[in-house]
């Protein structure tokens, strides 16, 4: 049977009933501590009315010794001296909760990873594991007994950014049961990868694998899809979000309108079309692409000469359903969800910062998009590769990598990681398109990890004949109608000279200006130095914020290519899933309280929060389910008022006597 | 003085001094038995009164771990915490106690190498200060 337990009466003076246990983890903690002098000692100590010792107090007898001590000596505490909290401290909370003590009253003495593990068997490697013990008995005998905090939720997801990790992420939602709003501040979705033409390393036609998504979106009769529309406020906690949208008016019902694009025909205005990265023009009302989503047009208030009759309205007089409407109004939409999932995606650095590269005003030197909208055969040159300037065939294209990235001195220091892959693809298909055409790719090194990436790039160089030259570009400019490409080959140490017909810049991913605004909209400090969105962990929680309900998607985290997108998405979804279908929100109840009676309302604690848990008007006041327990607002608060559930000053200073206490022979 | 030896309370952060404390267990490093440490959520719940308080109590030099700049758990409590040393270090003089008693260090979870040198050397200095003579020290 179980060793004969040491009992004791109660402290009279703090009355609890702790029961402490001591876990020989077999030689682990036993063999360079004296367990059974520990259990002795701990047996003396004020407070303590129960101390054993046992060979594995985490197996089934071990947590059957703590469970029967807890009923027989109504034990108001447990203290089990043994390995590092993170291993079982669960475990022993369960345990006593099953006996009917409270979870928050049991807490761990880590006598094995900080004391048996890494001091010699001596009397001072067993005094060190009596201090551990006693310090955490004060503990103990300062903590109350505590409820998890449990709160209701919305039952409906909101995803800002219709991009492919935003569609992704809505559809997986949608799927599973729940409701979603999609909101895109463009007039489609599709987002960046509607503009290309093929994707590496499968060559498979971009829109070709969108666009079915994006009419499942459409169709869906769980996703609520805002375009033209951004989040203005959002406040309120995890599951309990409230959230307020402006929907700009497109002036078009995309209920009436049938896409037969006259409207377009006889609009007088013209100006450049962004889709096509400025290569085309469009009209004031204008579909970004054919197979758009919501499928209508969209009047671009901006550009149009004057939304009344008397300025222009031919739209209006040619529109032979009469989906155009002058009089529409902007829509404020306010909706409660429960979970929100960040998709706001990228941009490229603007060629306009690359002064070694032209600063933008060379015609024929541009960004890795524009020459993808020159790739596709939906793009302004119906997939011939004609150049800006002149609309002439190149004859030779020098592609340039790392274009802004990797440069912490001018640009951004990080690798945007895609630009090796399109780069290859880039070069791959204008070999295709121009057969006698020559490419150059200059590039610091290649980074192609991926499944089929590695020989993606050698079926480029090998059997395309794409010259790659290792090195950065120093200098690109206009001389004639040629634009000059002067580099080195740090292979050979030679300086290149080229002449090239146009230059294609692998420009830096930078995260879409949007999110900044985002980050403050959602009060939270969710950027990293860089502006891209900063997760939880950047190991173990990659796809949360640290708001909780707040999850991350595709390249707004960090520059990514479409599987990965599409992966994360997926994870940011399921992880809004599991907080959706949760019966409720748990959170810990170790959190920041105020004394009401000694607060002064100073506010010093207010502006100490990461977490904007904390609002003062006459005193302050902690909202529970924000408040992550950090303590850094009680530290701070000058009148005492502020204190930390279950680690209160006057628990700390009792944990120190006890650390400092001589120990008998120790 | 040779048979010396420090008494030092360690407040730990509990995602990342702590854990590394834990990993030099795990991987069997040796250090002094000198160092009891205490689990804190954050740097930044140490009071700087905390500090004064054990110091007054018979510890020889108080130990801070916490996060890395910019790995904080909870976004910044290691930088109040940075802060609070400081002015803390500037004021013990004026209570007679060596700043050099108050350590605070960032030790990462995966740094238990780390954290056993950390306890190693602040050991060393101490024992080299001597016993704490509140008011003597200035």
């Amino acid at each position: 049977m179980y060793p004969e337990g040491i009992t004791h009466h109660p402290s009279p003076i703090t009355r609890s009933r702790i029961g402490v246990f001591v876990c020989h983890c077999g030689h682990n903690i036993a063999g360079t501590v004296d367990v059974e002098r520990v259990a002795e000692e701990l047996s003396r100590y004020p407070g303590v009315v129960y101390s054993t010792h046992y060979e594995y107090m985490c197996s089934d007898p071990g947590q059957e010794l703590v469970k029967r001590a807890i009923k027989e000596h109504r034990l108001t505490g447990v203290v089990v001296a043994a390995c590092s909290p993170s291993m079982h401290e669960a475990t022993f909370r369960t345990a006593a909760e099953e006996a009917g003590l409270n979870p928050f009253l049991v807490e761990i003495a880590n006598v094995r990873e900080h004391c048996s593990w890494v001091h010699p068997r001596s009397p001072e490697t067993t005094a060190k594991a009596i201090r551990i013990a006693r310090a955490v008995v004060e503990k103990v005998k300062g903590n109350h007994p505590l409820e998890p905090v449990r709160v209701g939720h919305a039952e409906k997801c909101l995803v800002i950014g219709g991009g492919i990790a935003g569609i992704q992420a809505a559809l997986d939602v949608a799927e599973a049961g729940y409701e979603v709003l999609l909101v895109e501040r463009s007039p489609t979705i599709g987002g960046h990868m509607a503009q290309l033409s093929e994707t590496f390393p499968t060559l498979d036609c971009s829109q070709c694998i969108l666009t079915p998504k994006m009419v499942e979106v459409a169709r869906h009769e769980r996703i609520r899809l805002l375009t033209y529309s951004e989040v203005e406020e959002v406040s309120g906690f995890v599951g309990n979000y409230h959230v307020r949208i402006r929907k700009k008016p497109t002036y078009v019902d995309p209920d009436k309108c049938n896409l037969c694009g006259e409207c377009e025909k006889v609009c007088p205005v013209r100006v450049p079309n962004e889709f096509d990265r400025g290569l085309s023009q469009r009209a004031a009302i204008y579909i970004p692409f054919p197979q758009a989503v919501p499928s209508s047009y969209t009047l671009d208030e901006e550009a149009c000469l004057g939304l009344e009759p008397l300025r222009c309205s031919e739209c209006a007089r040619v529109c032979e359903v009469g989906a155009i409407d002058y009089d529409m109004q902007e829509e404020i939409i306010e909706e409660d969800v429960g979970a929100i999932i960040l998709a706001t995606g990228y941009e490229l650095y603007p060629v306009e910062n690359m002064a070694e590269y032209g600063a933008g005003r060379v015609p024929d030197v541009i960004d890795s998009l524009t020459f993808e909208r020159l790739l596709s055969a939906s793009g302004p040159t119906g997939g011939e590769v004609r150049r800006p300037s002149d609309g002439k065939v190149p004859k030779e294209v020098v592609f340039i990598q790392c274009s802004g990235s990797r440069d912490p001195e001018l640009h951004k220091p990080y690798c945007s990681k895609i630009c090796c892959m399109y780069t290859a693809k880039h070069a791959l298909l204008y070999r295709h398109l121009v057969p006698d055409g020559k490419a150059y790719v200059f590039y610091i090194d290649i980074r192609a990890g991926g499944k089929d990436y590695e020989e993606f790039v050698a079926r480029a160089m090998e059997e395309e004949r794409v010259l790659y030259l290792r090195g950065k570009v120093a200098k690109v400019f206009r001389e004639g109608d040629k634009v000059m490409v002067w580099g080195v080959d740090t292979l050979t140490g030679k300086r290149v000279e080229i002449a090239a017909d146009l230059v294609v810049l692998a420009q830096a991913i930078v995260p879409s200006p949007g999110v900044r605004t985002l980050a403050q909209v959602l009060h939270t400090s969710c950027l990293d130095e860089h502006g891209f969105l900063k997760e939880a962990h950047p190991k173990l929680r990659p796809l949360e914020t640290l708001t909780g309900g707040v999850f991350i998607a595709g390249a707004a985290q960090g520059p990514k290519d479409i599987p990965e997108a599409v992966a994360q998405a997926s994870g940011a979804a399921a992880k809004a899933v599991a907080l959706l279908s949760s019966p409720a929100i748990v959170h810990s109840p170790e959190v920041a309280q105020v004394d009401e009676e000694l607060c002064s309302g100073c506010g010093v604690c207010a502006p100490q929060c990461p977490y904007s848990a904390i609002t003062v008007e006459e005193v302050a006041e902690v909202n529970e389910v924000l408040c992550e327990g950090c303590g850094t607002c009680v530290a701070a608060c000058p009148s005492g008022a502020m204190s930390l559930r279950n680690l209160a000053d006057e628990q700390v200073e009792a944990m120190v006597q006890a650390v400092l206490e001589e120990v008998a022979g120790g | 003085m040779a048979d010396f030896e420090p008494k030092v309370v360690a407040f730990l952060c509990r995602w990342c001094a702590y854990a590394g404390a834990d990993l030099a267990g795990t991987s069997r490093l040796q250090y002094p038995p000198n160092v009891v440490p205490i689990r804190v959520p954050c740097s930044g719940r140490v009071e700087p009164s905390w500090v004064v308080d054990a110091l007054q109590k018979g510890a020889d030099g108080v130990l801070i771990g916490g996060c890395h700049p910019g790995d904080c758990h909870y976004v910044s409590g290691n930088y109040k915490a940075r802060r609070r040393v400081y002015l803390l270090k500037k004021i013990l003089p004026e209570l007679g106690i060596a700043p050099e008693r108050v350590r605070l260090e960032w030790v990462s979870a995966t740094e238990g190498k780390r954290f056993a040198q950390v306890v190693a050397d602040f050991v060393e200095e101490l024992r080299a200060l001597g016993p704490m003579k509140v008011m003597s020290e200035g």
